[in-house]
């Protein structure tokens, strides 16, 4: 039987936000444990919560990018269960009316472009952390991260493989960080998803039974979790089996999931309205102040550089996967207008290249845009080859900022288009290799080759290659 | 000096007649003598409260005292203090130190009153007697036999035995009204979001509200002037321009008009409360007031609403007190789940254990709907029956409790009939509104009534004033319970 995969993702974002959702306590990572826990965030008797004007603006940011609907008002409610690093005993969360509802994103996966659907996102307080190993037979609270905001993002069931499914976490993250309200840090937990995950007969309407997989914190986990879960539920349902709604861990040393609590010991959360705040009600005017304050979103800029810049579609999507990356661009695009095809190739090429091999992302790149660019405009007016611009490139990105033509000057590496210098190299050229020349002209093209390489290596590279063409084949068909 | 009004009290101080150490002392050394019977309060630390005491003796020297500053005032244990052991009554705060200050408390101290120590109240305020404290019963100082009432019974009994000048409470279906009236005292619950509820100990926080308890109108007049006020760090506090509650003490009263709910007036009341009430509203027809008969229809159901919103809140509200981080911790477990069900299971007193037993019922899966939900529909009914009344009338009169107090022990065993006692005060708290119960006379075994006035939103000056015109023509205010003890 032919099955068809069926994934939701739910994505908890971190917000970036200078103090928590509900106190003053900052959310800096990595502090002694529990130095930065206040009275609220122990919940200490008789504190209160106040939220955050920021993580609301942040909320609505979102909601703008991905054009939903931004919710007013929109009500916290309590979600009541036990758990030491959960300090009141209940996090404040949403329910109904969360901040954004509905709302779409593209994604791309090999030349297929599809729209995913958003059911919602809501604000909500993380919680603590407890620690096992450095206690022994006790744990240890560290409350540090407790309140710290989160924007927890709901997809629709609307991806059917891993693929998509990883694209789409690929948009998100790089949107969250593109509008400023996310580090999008994996490994220090500032993004985190969670897989819901079914199969069903291919052609079939209805959804299968899903598995929740939880603690995915990487984009090569949530994939390959994901790819084992669909193997596991199509062998069950192959040998007859039927599939239990459950919620599972992926065990990335192993490779697998497997479960954690099953439907029966899912709490009762006795969500209500918390009375401690007040519905928000959020004006039209602060939503429109927020989206002129909204950056140019990576949709909008990709359809820009395609229509505008003529790149390809493919040369877009990657320019405007990471802010940075766009800003980049457009830095050096703005120095040198009418050149933003070459552009795209440095970026693309030399300088990811350079980057990945180094392990860094484009905003610490020791090149910037405007030297890169100084670069560039020496290859379009002819004062470098563009051999000798990766060269230059490479003395560059070793240099403490460097200009182009000071590396250039100084390495002496100004292309000589001065006719008679390349004519005694030439000359030089045609007297050392007489036999390649009888083979030219014995109609061996490739000889030709040969000997504007030797005419470059005899200049150092700084003859002219076009001039030092049209002088071989003048001498050459004298 | 006991029997002394604030603004008397504040005029010896600022006159340097007495000072702050003096006055402070006296109240100390008479709560040594009486407490050990009357069990008012649950903290007393001398030293603490004369260090303060000092400071507002030199506030006064300084020429920066308040009309407040050096006065001494009992603080309900509801409300945290620096450094001071924050019960709320129950075993599973009995080593709880607070760190820091609740806003009430800040407030008065920075109108440099005097901490005269921390009062005895029902667990988590849950009771209607005081008798659900795990620091134990407090006596009725005008018949020890009988209850103070609850939950602020501590801080009733204080001021009634003239154990404090004044005293805190915390009101969420009636605690601050109904210990009022059967203590013999003046109390106030302000309009819900006037008093700041950060650091007063959360009960149900859709309901909660603190409000001062003394011997006049004229008193809490004083007292609210101080205890009001925006606090950004609660988020249901009002935002409001600041209001003077002494300045219209003294208007006449004549053309008032008085709303008396037909439902209030009804069977329940008891003959000896009722007579009481008929002679108070006898003086304010002297007075000038007019008298129309309003209705209330959803008042009958209040108490039930309540019992199902307030435990609600609570359930949610008391999940914090779980042994992990502070307070009451079982001496004795072998998992997580075993900390939690012994610490909570002996921590907590019975009452509150019941209270959070229906909370998480009304909340729970499949009965949301039904009870939560409804409850919260009724309660925006009875807050339009106010609306609707309180376009015929300026402020609604009736009994505070419909009988004089119980005796201790009497309904321990029938929290329905202990729940009973709410009847008229918990109306007013779903809709938010202000109350007030002011002593009125004497029912039978010559314990006393507490008339209540429910204003409008906001109209708490204007409740101050009928109060205060009633205290100038009746002294029930100024008698004082008979001194002997045991």
């Amino acid at each position: 039987m032919q099955w068809e995969t069926v994934i939701g993702l739910e994505i908890h974002a971190q917000l970036s936000t200078r103090s928590k959702i509900f106190s003053g306590a900052s959310v800096a990572y990595g502090a002694e444990p529990n130095s930065q826990a206040c009275a609220v965030d122990i919940a200490l008797p008789g504190v209160l919560p106040v939220l955050n004007r920021q993580a609301i603006e942040y909320a609505i940011r979102f909601g703008l990018a991905i054009d939903a609907t931004i919710n007013s008002p929109s009500v916290f409610a309590r979600k009541n269960y036990f758990y030491p690093d959960l300090p009141k005993g209940y996090q404040i969360s949403q329910l109904e009316h969360p901040i954004v509802e509905g709302g779409h994103v593209a994604i791309q996966t090999g030349d297929q472009e599809k729209t995913i659907r958003l059911t919602r996102a809501h604000l909500e307080e993380d919680a603590g952390k407890s620690t096992h190993e450095e206690f022994h037979g006790m744990t240890g609270i560290d409350l540090n991260r407790a309140g710290t905001g989160l924007l927890e993002i709901v997809s629709e069931p609307d991806m059917r493989s891993s693929a998509e499914a990883v694209a789409y976490a690929k948009v998100l993250h790089s949107l969250v960080r593109w509008i400023g309200i996310c580090d999008g840090n994996m490994q220090e937990g500032s993004f985190r998803c969670d897989a819901n995950v079914s199969v069903r007969p291919a052609g079939s309407e209805a959804l299968g039974t899903r598995c929740e997989i939880k603690n995915l914190n990487s984009f090569r986990f949530l994939e390959r979790a994901i790819d084992y879960e669909v193997a596991r539920q199509i062998d069950i349902l192959e040998s007859g089996g039927s599939i239990t709604q459950e919620t599972r861990l992926y065990d990335a040393d192993r490779d697998e999931t497997r479960t954690m609590r099953s439907k029966e010991d899912a709490h009762d959360y006795r969500y209500f309205p918390d009375p401690d705040l007040l519905p928000v009600i959020i004006p039209q005017e602060w939503i429109d102040q927020i989206r002129e304050k909204l950056p140019e979103l990576p949709k909008d800029k990709r359809n820009r550089y395609i229509q505008d810049f003529g790149l390809q579609t493919y040369d877009a999507n990657i320019l405007t996967a990471a802010r940075e990356l766009a800003d980049y661009f457009e830095q050096m695009v703005s120095v040198l207008p009418g050149q933003s095809k070459l552009c795209a190739n440095w970026i693309m090429g030399e300088v990811s290249a350079r980057l990945n091999k180094e392990g860094l992302e484009i905003a610490r790149s020791p090149i910037s845009p405007e030297q890169l660019a100084g670069l560039l405009l020496r290859i379009t007016d002819g004062t470098i080859s563009g051999k000798i611009a990766k060269d230059v490139f490479d003395s560059m990105w070793q240099s403490n900022g460097d200009s182009a033509d000071t590396i250039i000057d100084a390495k002496n590496l100004r292309q000589i288009s001065d006719d008679s210098e390349i004519e005694k190299w030439v000359d030089d050229v045609l007297a050392a290799n007489p036999q390649q020349v009888a083979d030219y002209r014995a109609g061996k093209e490739k000889a030709f080759n040969s000997l504007v390489g030797q005419v470059m290596k005899t200049s150092k590279g700084k003859a002219n290659p076009a001039q030092v063409n049209s002088v071989l084949k003048k001498r050459l068909t004298e | 000096m006991l029997n002394a009004s604030l603004r008397q009290l504040s005029l010896l101080l600022s006159e340097k007649k007495i000072s702050s150490t003096e006055l402070t002392s006296e109240f100390l050394s008479r709560i040594k003598a009486l407490n050990p019977d009357l069990n008012a309060f649950i903290t007393i630390d001398e030293e603490k409260s004369l260090d303060q005491a000092n400071v507002a003796d030199k506030m006064i020297a300084a020429g920066r005292s308040t009309p407040l500053t050096g006065i001494p005032i009992a603080q309900k244990d509801i409300f945290c203090a620096r450094g001071w052991l924050t019960t709320c009554g129950s075993k599973m705060l009995s080593n709880f130190v607070s760190p820091y200050d609740a806003t009430v408390v800040e407030r008065f101290d920075q109108a440099g009153m005097v901490n005269l120590g921390k009062t005895n109240m029902d667990e988590f305020a849950m009771g209607s007697s005081n008798e659900t404290s795990y620091y134990g019963p407090v006596k009725n100082p005008w018949d020890r036999l009988a209850v103070p009432g609850g939950s602020s019974g501590g801080s009733a009994c204080a001021v009634a035995a003239r154990l404090a000048p004044a005293a805190t409470g915390s009101d969420t279906g009636g605690s601050i009204r109904q210990p009022a009236a059967l203590c013999g005292i003046s109390g106030i619950k302000p309009t819900y979001g006037l008093v700041s509820r950060y650091g007063m100990i959360a009960f149900a926080s859709s309901l909660d509200q603190g409000g001062p308890m003394a011997k006049s109108a004229e008193d809490l007049a004083l007292l609210l002037n101080t205890m009001v006020g925006f606090d950004e760090r609660d988020s249901t506090s009002l935002q409001r321009a600041e209001e003077n509650y002494t300045q219209d003490l003294e208007k006449p009263v004549n053309g008032l008009r008085i709303g008396l709910p037909k439902e209030f007036f009804a069977e329940g009341m008891s003959s000896d409360v009722s007579n009481v009430i008929e002679a108070a509203l006898a003086e304010y027809r002297k007075l000038g007031a007019t008298f129309v008969e309003v209705s209330l229809p959803n008042s009958k159901l209040a108490v039930p609403v309540y019992y199902v919103l307030a435990p609600a809140e609570a359930s949610s509200n008391l999940s914090r007190f779980d042994g992990v981080r502070y307070g009451y911790r079982t001496a004795q477990y072998s998992s997580l789940e075993d900390l939690y069900t012994k610490t909570r299971a002996e921590g907590f007193g019975e009452e509150v254990k019941r209270r959070i037993l229906i909370g998480t019922y009304v909340l729970s899966h499949g009965y949301y709907d039904a009870y939560y939900l409804q409850a919260q529909k009724l309660r925006r009914l009875i807050a339009e029956d106010f609306r609707k009344a309180f376009e015929q009338c300026d402020l609604i009169m009736g009994p505070t409790t419909p009988t004089v107090a119980f005796n201790i022990g009497e309904k321990c065993d029938d929290p329905i009939q202990m729940y009973l006692s709410d009847i008229y005060t918990s109306t007013a708290s779903l809709a938010g509104l202000p109350g007030m119960s002011i002593p009125a006379g004497f029912g039978s075994k010559n314990r006393p009534v507490g008339l209540h006035i429910i204003g409008n939103y906001f109209r708490e000056a204007q409740m101050l004033n009928v109060a205060h015109r009633y205290q100038q023509v009746t002294n029930w205010h100024e008698l004082t319970p008979p001194e002997t003890s045991n």
